[in-house]
């Protein structure tokens, strides 16, 4: 049975924090695919179209019958536990520096034999379950789980350093003022953070958010205007060295598309808070938060990014919106490059309409603040890379992976104005 | 069903040289391999012009091949071959030396195997060795052939029963070997109880289930026999070579190897059994996979190589000699030479020049390869028989 | 000696002094907050351009971001729908005669003190001429609250329904006008309406009037208290805008001693 996670004890400010190193990065292009399921948490191998041999490890042709049109296929992840060691020594640093590390093989029942990381709870020749994870190089590794939950296996320390778990981690949200705010606070501390810090912008205006936090233990509301450099940089120097988790939910929205709105007012807050505000606190927190990616229990572990399905593809009614959106989505690819030699994370939830008055004249569903709230932790927990809260962000990833140029066509009908 | 091979007959095998090995070497392949292969020209007494074919084995090569090696060394074979396959690679360059001096296609071929090892080799050596490995097996740990080796050795002791003192026995006779073989790196003898209260590597494989890397090279020449005649030199037949790849890739792990399918028939071509097996020399880059090879190439049942090693004596003078040159667990393990190791010292053995390692009355010898661990698993299965050919005065 | 010369001399003796009527620009200073849906004004924001780094060795300097009417402003005639029409209404054209004049201090501090939406009626200027003296034409009228002194959210005290922050009534505004044909009107808040001025009719009546009529606004001044009642000079030179409707600016007065 797993250990629970103790709090960890206040730091040695004589110790040297240690250095984040990695384990292998380097994959195969066909290998990627497993990375990108395991960015969405789920376990997919490739399949055979022609007979429907499951392979591992990824090929560009089938292992029984050399057809070269294999499909990554959600399967069934449960095998059982072939056999195993504890490997007490590495020519990696980073496997050197945790040893002893245990892995072994697995027989899935669909088919192959996988060499994966093991959680402790675990016993030779039982059945097991397959997890598909990012691991600190960002790429997708498989490790074994027992069929049932066991208590706190969450904190066995393989898994743990596949996920970005709250528990004991201290968090900042961004944004006070977000509607969603108070529900993602309460849900990080429901999971275990240790503090949730709160960025507050302009605090010589009042909002309803304030007294709610106010009333929150272990919440601390700080100001931070993440259109404001200097105050983006005199928070970071306050509490960049010990933001574990970082929330970016700051959001300015307008409705309007270019030629509804006539100028370019709106969209230069949009780009402010969304795109810029994103770069600021980058640039602030992210220097720190990758010094402290291996420090230990509450070690720095994601980025999150809050940003609009439709990020993804334009729509028109909120056309300057999401391309604010769209740029700070393509922020966070470069910031998941310029983050990845660190390990440090970046989670980005995408989220439908939200449950708010800009969205008032769109139909439902909305994406409510408690639902945003379980994306998030959910998200943090399997260490996903990208996140799709609510049925419309799931409808336009799907309609997006499938065909984005038909996507478009679908969201760019005009009206007949006769 | 398949048309038998033909025969072997008429090639002879000569002039074996092992370069001693080094723990770490500042020179590089090149030099190493031009070590060895001068050092098998000498020893028949010929000069490089007189090679025409040319097989060569080596992971450090790189940027090189077996091509720019010709270039390097002045060479100017009709027939050349570069055979990437580790520890496999002594009976396979052996098998497609053999069939090119029946075919005419050459006259004398050189097979050298050879590799250094910086500092820093064998963890570059690891992170370039395969795709599969690098995606499916290096993410986990990153524990290499080590941690292959430890599931390996998990499942075989769990299937079996075997123990830590049966894959001990094999390590402390070859120490044994070793201390008679002056090229070896391991100079202190080994007993029972260091192997089993060693440094833990990856469980169950401690400290001497593993074999030391280091630079070396090794190199034999093969040649009618007529031409062998001529020249005055001793040396052994080939009485049968197989090769196998990516044998029973179904098994869910690797308890048996290539050889099972093709072991027969190498009995029958080299017209022996295994008890007519004077030594055998197995690739041991952990005793387990030994153990595997005892039995698979008949020598034994499947499983029951544990009871097999209890009761028999592996060093030179008992009645089983295995890996008489102390093998790679305690001369080490020199790259693609590791897979050559054992190929020298049975050509030695049967031509009666084996020196302090000579096994009485040696006339037949097994040697068996295996090598690329590319996935889980070993890909590369090979083994041959060696008999006497003309040995030096008794 | 030239009248310049003794107002050298005073100023170096220190008989006449130079009160510093501005809010330093500070990204945390409130700005007027208008519904959502409306175009906002825009927050003082600087950004470093270099820090004698590699982006500028030897130099620092940074580039601004405010709107024109952020932190201690003026307001141009052409700021307001009533003023579209005035000549010389944006801030590039008003003549420069209209940036130095009498001022005069119309104390409310009291008042204000006890309610924070305190109204400058005509019977409050009436009762302040009663004591100082008639404004004389062409003066710029300052409403002193010591709002100045407010600091945060009370600043703009902003509640449910709006701010609160005093303020001059319609008919306080068109006496000051009409009655005495003033130069301009200043306050300590953020408007020189009162917080609740759109409620009034018309709305935000001190903007309305006063820039129909051609005069000027002021808002966000400090340091009120240190001026007399009559006798200071104003210096409020907004900057040289194309077609500017107002200023960020620094509002000088001089005092005699």
């Amino acid at each position: 049975m797993t250990e629970p996670l103790a709090f960890p004890p206040k730091k040695d400010p004589q110790k040297r924090s240690t250095t984040p190193t990695r384990p292998p990065e380097a994959r195969s292009r066909a290998s990627l695919a497993l990375s990108a399921a395991a960015a969405e948490g789920r376990f997919a191998l490739q399949v055979c179209d022609e007979c429907q041999t499951v392979q591992y490890p990824p090929r560009d042709a089938c292992v029984s019958c050399i057809g070269t049109d294999l499909r990554w296929t959600d399967v069934s992840p449960k095998g059982h536990l072939l056999a195993e060691t504890t490997v007490r020594t590495s020519t990696k640093l980073f496997f050197r520096e945790r040893a002893p590390w245990r892995m072994g093989s697995v027989k899935l029942d669909v088919g192959p034999v996988v060499l994966c990381h093991i959680h402790g709870d675990c016993v030779r020749g039982g059945a097991v379950k397959l997890l598909n994870r990012l691991d600190k190089s960002g790429q997708g590794v498989l490790i074994a789980t027992p069929l049932e939950r066991s208590d706190h296996m969450e904190d066995d320390p393989q898994l743990r350093a596949l996920s970005a778990h709250p528990k004991h981690r201290r968090i900042l949200i961004t944004d006070a003022w977000n509607p969603n705010t108070p529900a993602l606070a309460q849900a990080l501390l429901d999971a275990g953070a240790a503090t949730v810090f709160v960025g507050e912008a302009e605090s010589w205006r009042p909002h309803p958010n304030r007294d709610i936090l106010a009333k929150m233990a272990n919440v601390e509301v700080l100001p931070l205007d993440v259109t404001d450099t200097s105050s983006v940089q005199k928070l970071a120097g306050e509490i960049g060295g010990k933001t574990d988790i970082l929330i970016n939910n700051a959001r300015f929205l307008r409705p309007g598309g270019v030629l509804s709105r006539g100028d370019t007012g709106f969209a230069r807050d949009e780009m402010e808070v969304n795109y810029l505000g994103l770069m600021r606190l980058a640039q602030a927190f992210g220097p720190g938060m990758c010094a402290r990616t291996a420090d230990g229990v509450n070690s720095a572990a994601a980025w999150v990014n809050i940003l609009s399905a439709y990020a993804l593809s334009n729509t028109p009614d909120y056309g300057c919106f999401s391309a604010s959106n769209a740029a700070a989505y393509s922020l966070s690819q470069s910031l998941r490059g310029e983050f990845r030699s660190s390990g440090l994370r970046v989670m980005n939830v995408f989220v439908g309409p939200t449950d708010d008055d800009w969205h008032a004249p769109l139909p439902p569903p909305k994406v409510l603040p408690q639902g945003l709230a379980r994306s998030v932790v959910a998200g943090l927990i399997d260490g996903l890379e990208d996140v799709f809260c609510g049925d419309i962000a799931k409808d336009i990833r799907d309609r997006w992976q499938q065909n984005a140029k038909v996507l478009e066509r679908e969201m760019t009908f005009g009206s007949d104005s006769a | 069903m398949a048309k038998p091979r033909q025969s072997y007959e008429g090639v002879a095998i000569t002039a074996p040289f092992s370069m001693p090995y080094q723990r770490y070497s500042i020179d590089t392949a090149h030099w190493w391999i031009a070590k060895a292969l001068r050092g098998s020209l000498d020893a028949a007494g010929l000069k490089p012009n007189d090679l025409d074919g040319f097989s060569v084995a080596s992971f450090t090569l790189f940027p090189d091949s077996a091509v720019g090696l010709t270039q390097h060394l002045g060479l100017c074979p009709r027939w050349l071959d570069h055979i990437p396959m580790g520890g496999a690679s002594a009976s396979v360059a052996i098998r497609r030396a053999a069939r090119a001096i029946q075919a005419g296609d050459a006259n004398i071929v050189a097979c050298v195997a050879g590799d250094t090892n910086h500092i820093d080799s064998f963890r570059n050596m690891l992170s370039s060795f395969s795709r599969f490995a690098q995606d499916a097996s290096y993410p986990y740990g990153y524990g290499g052939p080590n941690a292959n080796f430890a599931l390996l050795t998990d499942r075989y002791m769990q299937e079996f029963g075997a123990a830590r003192e049966d894959f001990g026995r094999i390590c402390v006779a070859q120490r044994e070997n070793a201390l008679r073989y002056p090229n070896a790196i391991m100079k202190k003898p080994l007993t029972l109880e260091h192997y089993i209260s060693a440094r833990p590597i990856a469980d169950p494989i401690a400290l001497f289930d593993c074999v030391m890397p280091c630079a070396g090279s090794e190199c034999f020449l093969l040649m009618s026999e007529d031409e062998a005649i001529n020249r005055n030199l001793p040396y052994a037949t080939l009485g049968g070579a197989i090769e196998r790849h990516n044998a029973h890739s179904t098994d869910d792990i690797q308890l048996r190897g290539g050889w099972t399918m093709d072991i027969d028939e190498l009995y029958t071509m080299s017209d022996c059994t295994p008890n007519d097996i004077d030594l055998l020399q197995t690739y041991d880059d952990y005793p387990v996979i030994s153990m595997m090879q005892i039995e698979d190439l008949g020598f034994c049942a499947k499983g029951d190589g544990p009871e097999f090693v209890r009761n028999h004596d592996l060093t030179i003078d008992g009645d089983f000699p295995h890996n008489t040159s102390g093998g790679q667990l305690s001369a080490g393990q020199a790259g693609a030479a590791g897979g050559y190791i054992g190929m020298v010292e049975a050509i030695r053995q049967v031509t009666g020049t084996a020196g302090g390692t000579q096994v009485k009355n040696a006339s037949t010898a097994m040697v068996s390869g295996f090598g690329m661990i590319n996935y889980d698993r070993g890909v590369c299965t090979s083994a041959s028989i060696l008999k006497t050919g003309v040995r030096v005065h008794d | 000696m030239s009248t310049l010369q003794s107002l050298a001399t005073d100023i170096a003796l220190g008989k006449v002094k130079i009160v510093d009527l501005t809010h330093t620009l500070d990204p945390d200073f409130p700005v007027i907050i208008l519904p959502p849906e409306f175009g906002q004004c825009a927050r003082f924001r600087m950004e470093e351009i270099s820090a004698y780094d590699h982006r500028g060795p030897a130099w620092k300097w940074h580039n601004l971001t405010l709107s024109e009417h952020t932190g201690t402003h003026f307001d141009a005639p052409s700021h307001w729908i009533s003023g579209r029409d005035v000549p010389n209404g944006s801030v590039d054209e008003i003549p420069l005669d209209a940036f130095v004049g009498p001022v005069v201090v119309i104390d409310c501090s009291e008042g204000a003190e006890k309610n924070d939406d305190f109204e400058l009626t005509p019977e409050v200027i009436q009762k302040w001429e009663a004591e100082h003296g008639i404004i004389p034409s062409g003066a710029w009228v300052l409403m002193r609250t010591d709002w100045s002194k407010r600091s945060g959210a009370e600043y703009l005290n902003m509640r449910e329904d709006g701010p609160h922050s005093p303020g001059p009534t319609p008919d306080g505004i068109k006496f000051l006008i009409d009655q005495r044909d003033i130069r301009g009107f200043g306050t300590e808040t953020v408007g020189t309406d009162a917080g609740q001025g759109s409620h009034y009719v018309p709305p935000y009546p001190a903007h309305y009037f006063l820039h129909g009529a051609g005069k000027y606004g002021l808002q966000c001044l400090a340091n009120l208290d240190q001026l007399p009642p009559t006798g200071a000079i104003l210096l409020a030179a907004p900057l040289k805008i194309k077609n500017g409707t107002g200023s960020p600016l620094r509002v000088l007065a001089m005092i005699e001693n």
